[in-house]
């Protein structure tokens, strides 16, 4: 593959009549949910379903599922590059947007939940670091800062690229220079670039456990049955591992179609990717095991109405749906190479990644749903939660959103490594310089 | 010098802190034989509008102002945010409720609600039908907030809008929340509830500034809970739910002091809580709590649950 057929192949694109279509929806939702929240700070969070009891719900169960998934960018590109993983490259930029999108969309949903979002600048005025808000706030601004660089230094050897192959004097181009006219490409940048990257991988890895961590804490650090958890930490990192690595695995099948990208995204990184995320399933089941399980062995009197609710009870749909679609079938499908095809593996990513999205619910709203003192003298819809259509469209235009910020980065930058690529061609294949 | 507290309104409706809501003309100071409205709106040559307002002067006669003579200022709390944050020096407040002499009448609740503007279907002080083992013998347990001395909720709260005072009360500064409803997750106790909706309370009342020791106006999107009623503690008086009780089931008081009342009955807080075996909800918890129950024996009702039957 000559160097110039990987520019071609690699250039983004403009949107096709599908592209055209999809970014129109995703718009459409976002102003939907948009217009939502617009009527939730008139009238308040009485628009939605919460109550005092379920006093958090989807937004927060939201929010934990985009930290979760945003630590994928941090799995990928560092933990990868550090452990030498040498089929990445493809899968990097794609994993990277998926962590800055989603931690952006983390602090915006953080916001929707607020009662009173006007005062939001309390939490800068009136900060107090005994509260594990406040180290969720530091964690997550440092984690979407680096994720950012992380994005952007390695894009900046795809600049002069993209500057070239723009229309002169366009604005997309003056956009280019505007971010990267600086990049020469000289020995003495590269340089510097690399060292900034492996100094962000390494800085990046704590702190990526750290923003789950710290989110994880937000329920572990009270008394209340099914949170009440020293485990709660490497729960939460596991899951997010595993629901980022599904998300990268229907990215790479989604894009992969989308821009024909066979050539790059071969069967071999679904291949790998597969693997990955069986050992990410099984870890993520074995905390499960310890976190239901080990309760439910004892029975203690405040664990039992949240565990029935989850084994029989009200939830139980839903938490055996999750278990079992969104862990144990990707793990069964996945151990086979037949399951490990693009579209199978497709498949299982979807399963895992909406298996995750309502098993953060699962972990928030039914432990809240079962306080130590019963559920008395209070309207049935207390008992209970359900959440409003305006929560709903809240939700979905924030999932929406993550997904268009994705692609409006992929109409402007190319979503694969360009000069990595190629890089990469040159080094691997010395026969390559003939062919150039 | 005039004090101004002194001074009451004609008409008891109005809240303490209403009255006055044009303040005095600058100083007071100098007063003699005359009002003292009077004799500053003359030095300050202030017309008079010929509307005359009724007020009761210190010495308890009801004099007669001009109302050009009031000046309309920003209303000031008696308190500042500063003092309500830090509560009253050299207190200790802790609550007994006797569980032998509740038979959920909720007329606590319902003076509670009422004093606190608390919305339609939320209560601070809730009354569970409680029954520890499947043979043990049920009985009425009201909770109030338990004022923790280790209290979780303030633990969480990242901007400091609930608090820990020195007299042992847990406050809120709905003026200061953010609505993360962070302390409703972490209160064991289920104590908290929220403005989910804009709070349905008089105008004169929205219209005062916010005071943690009323814990009104109540504002939407943010928590409240029972705050003790630290504002009838500095008159003196008992909170609304222990002189609303017919049958005398809560008890208030200065751990200080060593003596709690509930109006009728005043006792030594050591004494009863040693002669009538007094514990703390969830204890193995660690969080302290300010409120101490008496064991139901020897009850003054038979237990019966009319909601549930």
């Amino acid at each position: 593959m000559s160097s110039n057929k990987i520019i071609t192949d690699l250039l983004p694109q403009k949107f096709g009549k599908t592209g055209l279509i999809w970014t129109a929806i995703l718009i459409l939702l976002c102003l939907n949910g948009l217009y939502c929240y617009i009527k939730q700070i008139r009238f308040g969070l009485g628009v939605t379903g919460l109550r005092d009891y379920a006093s958090w719900g989807i937004y927060i169960s939201n929010f934990v599922f985009f930290v979760a998934i945003s630590l994928v960018g941090s799995l990928i590109t560092a933990i990868f590059r550090l452990t030498g993983v040498e089929w990445r490259t493809p899968l990097t930029r794609i994993s990277e947007i998926i962590a800055v999108s989603a931690i952006l969309f983390a602090s915006l949903i953080i916001i929707v939940d607020m009662g009173r979002p006007d005062r939001f600048w309390h939490l800068f005025v009136y900060s107090r670091l005994q509260s594990p808000i406040m180290w969720d706030v530091i964690v997550i601004t440092t984690y979407l800062t680096l994720s950012v660089l992380f994005l952007y230094f390695p894009l900046l050897a795809d600049i002069p690229i993209l500057i070239k192959n723009s229309k002169p004097g366009s604005a997309i181009q003056k956009f280019y220079k505007f971010i990267g006219a600086f990049w020469k490409g000289t020995a003495e940048q590269f340089r510097i670039s690399e060292n900034a990257v492996k100094t962000i991988s390494v800085m990046i890895i704590p702190i990526a456990l750290a923003i789950h961590t710290v989110t994880s804490w937000l329920f572990a650090t009270t008394y209340r049955p099914g949170w009440d958890s020293t485990n709660f930490g490497a729960y939460f990192v596991s899951g997010a591992f595993l629901v980022g690595a599904g998300g990268v695995v229907v990215a790479m099948y989604v894009f992969r179609r989308a821009y024909q990208l066979e050539a790059y995204i071969t069967d071999k990184h679904f291949n790998n990717m597969s693997k990955v995320v069986v050992m990410l399933a099984l870890l993520y089941l074995y905390f499960n095991v310890n976190e239901y399980l080990v309760p439910a062995f004892k029975m203690k009197k405040a664990e039992e109405h949240h565990l029935h609710s989850l084994f029989t009870g009200e939830f139980s749909l839903l938490f055996w749906s999750a278990i079992i679609l969104g862990m144990i079938v990707p793990v069964i499908v996945l151990l086979f190479p037949k399951g490990r095809k693009p579209f199978p593996a497709f498949i299982m990513g979807l399963l895992v990644v909406v298996g995750a999205w309502f098993k953060r619910f699962l972990i928030v709203t039914p432990t809240m749903l079962s306080p130590f003192l019963p559920m008395h003298d209070v309207p049935e819809s207390y008992k209970h939660y359900t959440p409003t259509w305006e929560e709903w469209s809240i939700t979905i235009g924030s999932l929406a959103g993550t997904l268009l910020i994705i692609t409006i980065f992929t109409r402007l930058f190319p979503i694969i490594p360009i000069h990595e690529t190629i890089e990469e061609m040159e080094h691997s294949k010395p026969e390559k310089h003939e062919a150039n | 010098m005039v004090d101004l507290s002194k001074i009451i309104p004609l008409n008891p409706q109005i809240q303490r802190r209403d009255f006055l809501k044009g303040a005095l003309l600058a100083s007071l100071a100098g007063c003699t034989n005359h009002d003292p409205f009077t004799t500053q709106a003359k030095k300050e040559s202030v017309k008079p509008s010929g509307q005359m307002v009724k007020l009761l002067s210190t010495t308890g006669e009801i004099i007669e102002v001009d109302k050009a003579y009031l000046k309309p200022t920003e209303e000031i709390p008696s308190i500042s945010n500063m003092a309500e944050r830090m509560g009253i020096e050299g207190k200790k407040f802790v609550m007994v409720i006797d569980l032998s002499r509740c038979r959920n009448l909720k007329k606590c609740q319902e003076a509670c609600n009422h004093a606190h503007f608390v919305s339609d279907h939320q209560n601070w002080i809730k009354v569970y039908p409680m029954q520890d083992g499947e043979k043990t013998a049920p009985y009425w347990q009201p909770t109030t907030c338990m004022h923790c001395d280790d209290p979780p909720c303030v633990k969480v709260c990242p901007v400091d809008a609930t608090f820990k005072r020195q007299d042992g009360i847990v406050g809120i500064d709905a003026d200061r929340c953010i609505g993360c409803r962070f302390c409703m997750a972490a209160c064991p106790y289920s104590t908290r509830v929220f403005n989910w909706d804009t709070p349905i309370i008089p105008q004169a009342v929205k219209d005062l500034p916010y005071s943690s020791e009323t814990s009104c106006p109540p504002k939407i999107g943010t928590v409240s809970k029972c705050d003790f009623c630290p504002d009838k503690a500095r008159n003196g008086e008992l909170p609304h739910c222990v002189t609303a009780c017919p049958n005398g089931v809560f008890f208030f008081g200065d751990l200080n002091e060593d003596s709690i009342t509930n109006g009728s009955e005043t006792m030594r807080f050591s004494d009863l809580i040693r002669d009538r075996s007094g514990y703390r909800l969830m204890e193995e918890l660690g969080t302290k709590p300010s409120v101490y129950y008496l064991p139901p024996v020897d009850r003054l009702f038979p237990f019966k649950n009319e909601e549930n039957s």
